[in-house]
């Protein structure tokens, strides 16, 4: 059985940025709690010495030449912005006054 | 042969436009016409270019009458599932957080289907985020399977594989992150592939799990789904895992549907119990007639892919709430502002938005992931994950040892009723519960129709397998499948599936 607490789960939501109602947060940690003993089930898997694998395929960095090619223009990056000012996005303050 | 254009072959189509007995602006209005009388029921499409689509269609009519040299799908239109980014068109992934977003690029495979000249009737419905197996959870609504109203068309691919079974488009693009092209497939009489990973370009696709993920061809015919195959891929320099090599001889595998003397695996794990009497029975005869056509078959054991399910639902979940951090409310989508909350901070303004723009399942799974790669948990949770999933992929190359292709059931059930999984994500992952393991080994799967299961008179699906870059023998099996069916059945699955009431006529039901 997993172990998460009701504070738990308001802390990863607050990691991921996710605000939550009291209601979302109680039906949340029932469910997470019911797949997380579900998927436990890697623990018991004969894992003893087999390496992780991260992706299907075996890649090496992939480089290209160091060319200029064709970008977006500031107008089209900004088209989807909830607000832009001076070919710039605008975003809410990040520190606080005090 | 009907003379009704929307129920041809995308083949057919090809064939005929070639031959200037149709135009493309003649085959793309009757799309919309049957777009504007069945939509309303089945809601496939979130948008459809009406003015667009006619453009393209008579760009592509103008040029032949020129005397051009056009691509061989020229004029066969299309339909594009809403993770793909079109410029000029709305894209939302099925989520509240994308609404109205206008991409101000095409994703790859798009440009290509620009390229070939085949009009894009517009963007087709999915689960948020391709976060599900049923499009219940797209913010718009869910999408109708065309057999049973009520019951769901698969997902996350819902509205790719309605679109075909409802001929409301003869061609869809969908992606398969763990089964969103196959199982939608399945449980609607239709065909799709899921690409080798790396085999047709992720550039422009919002991302869910970025080693899963794998854009692919939807259609209602396997040749179709090939023809559609060799437009889409093929290696793109903007998609770093793209594979550097030719398409696959897709087409000309699905022409030989050639299995004399090829080795057909049966996976035990994938059959068996918690599989629907009649989808076992139906895929119990497709083998059969795969021996019958010349193929030899062989059981082949893989132990591990009883942890998979669960090793997926910690590296989905892991990989998504890294991507789906990029809707931060600052440079695309939604912004909404905390309530009650004077001169909020951009963390406040994120978390709200997330709050109001995401839905339970994006929720759930961002959450899960969050903790599944917390410190402390990443060993037990994620670490675990991986190394099981190289246990899959270890057991995949033992089986195509003694195989050349693996086949299963796509899923364990036929399509079930609108909300009768909803409130149980555990029982709504089951679903993919035999699509998982070959997106954890980036290797190739289709699925086709078998048959309609006895008990319920809905589609089952089949599912064939192959090693990495051998896409074409999926084609050449299932070509070959599907020539035998549809000699016995008299006719193509969807002939049976029922009328759909049409807006304007009057229907009895």
């Amino acid at each position: 059985m997993s172990s998460l607490s009701r504070d738990d789960v308001a802390h990863l939501a607050m990691l991921a940025r996710i605000e939550l109602t009291d209601a979302e947060l109680d039906r949340m940690l029932g469910e997470l709690s019911v797949i997380l003993d579900a998927v436990a089930l890697v623990q018991q898997a004969p894992t003893e010495g087999v390496e992780p694998m991260s992706h299907p395929l075996p890649l090496v960095n992939v480089t290209r030449p160091d060319e200029v090619r064709p970008g977006l223009t500031s107008a089209q990056a900004l088209s989807g912005a909830p607000e832009a000012d001076q070919q710039r996005f605008s975003v809410p303050r990040i520190l606080s006054d005090d | 042969m009907t003379n009704d254009l929307t129920r041809w072959s995308a083949a057919r189509m090809a064939d005929s436009l070639a031959r200037r007995e149709i135009s493309a602006v003649e085959l793309t209005q009757a799309h919309l016409d049957r777009i504007a009388a069945v939509d309303g029921s089945v809601h496939s499409y979130l948008h459809v270019d009406e003015t667009g689509v006619l453009a393209q269609a008579r760009a592509v009519d103008d040029a032949r009458a020129r005397n051009e040299d056009l691509h061989v799908m020229a004029g066969v239109p299309i339909a594009v599932k809403d993770v793909v980014a079109t410029e000029g068109l709305p894209t939302t992934c099925g989520s509240r957080i994308l609404s109205g977003w206008i991409p101000p690029y095409d994703a790859t495979l798009v440009t290509k289907l620009k390229a070939a000249g085949m009009p894009i009737l517009g963007k087709t419905n999915m689960d948020e985020f391709a976060m599900g197996s049923s499009t219940e959870h797209s913010a718009y609504g869910p999408s109708r399977n065309p057999w049973d109203l009520e019951r769901i068309p698969g997902g996350s691919g819902g509205g790719s594989s309605s679109v075909l079974a409802s001929f409301q488009a003869p061609l869809a693009i969908g992606t398969d992150t763990g089964g969103s092209i196959r199982q939608p497939a399945s449980v609607t009489g239709t065909v799709g592939t899921k690409p080798t990973y790396g085999g047709v370009s992720r550039y422009g696709l919002v991302a869910l799990a970025s080693s899963l993920d794998q854009a692919g061809p939807c259609a209602r015919t396997v040749l179709d789904t090939a023809l559609l195959h060799a437009v889409i891929g093929g290696y793109d320099p903007r998609d770093s895992t793209s594979i550097h090599a030719p398409v696959p001889e897709v087409v000309r595998a699905a022409q030989s549907a050639d299995v004399s003397g090829m080795r057909i695996g049966v996976v035990k794990q994938l059959s068996g119990e918690g599989y629907q009497a009649g989808v076992q029975a139906r895929f119990n005869e497709a083998v059969a007639l795969l021996v019958d056509a010349g193929a030899t078959v062989v059981e082949v054991d893989c132990p591990n892919f009883q942890y998979a399910l669960a090793a997926y639902y910690l590296i989905l979940p892991s990989e998504a709430s890294s991507n789906l951090a990029r809707f931060d409310a600052m440079r695309y989508g939604l912004r909404a502002l905390p309530e009650g909350v004077d001169d909020p901070s951009a963390e406040q303004v994120m978390a709200a938005t997330r709050e109001v723009g995401f839905g339970a399942e994006v929720k759930r799974r961002i959450i899960l992931g969050t903790y599944a790669l917390s410190s402390g948990y990443y060993d037990a949770y994620y670490g675990q994950a991986q190394k099981v999933r190289r246990l899959i992929a270890q057991d995949f190359d033992r089986a195509f040892e003694v195989a050349d292709v693996l086949v299963s059931p796509t899923a364990p059930t036929t399509a079930f009723k609108i909300g009768e999984k909803l409130d149980d994500p555990l029982a709504m992952y089951l679903n993919d519960v035999a699509t998982i393991p070959a997106n954890l080994a980036g290797i190739p799967g289709m699925s086709l129709p078998s048959g309609l299961a006895t008990e319920d008179g809905l589609p089952t699906g089949f599912q064939i397998l192959a090693p990495a870059t051998k896409d074409e023998r999926l084609y050449a099996v299932g070509s070959a499948l599907e020539r035998e069916l549809v000699s016995r059945w008299g006719g193509h699955l969807l002939e049976k599936a029922p009328t759909l009431a049409t807006v304007g006529a009057e229907v009895a039901r």
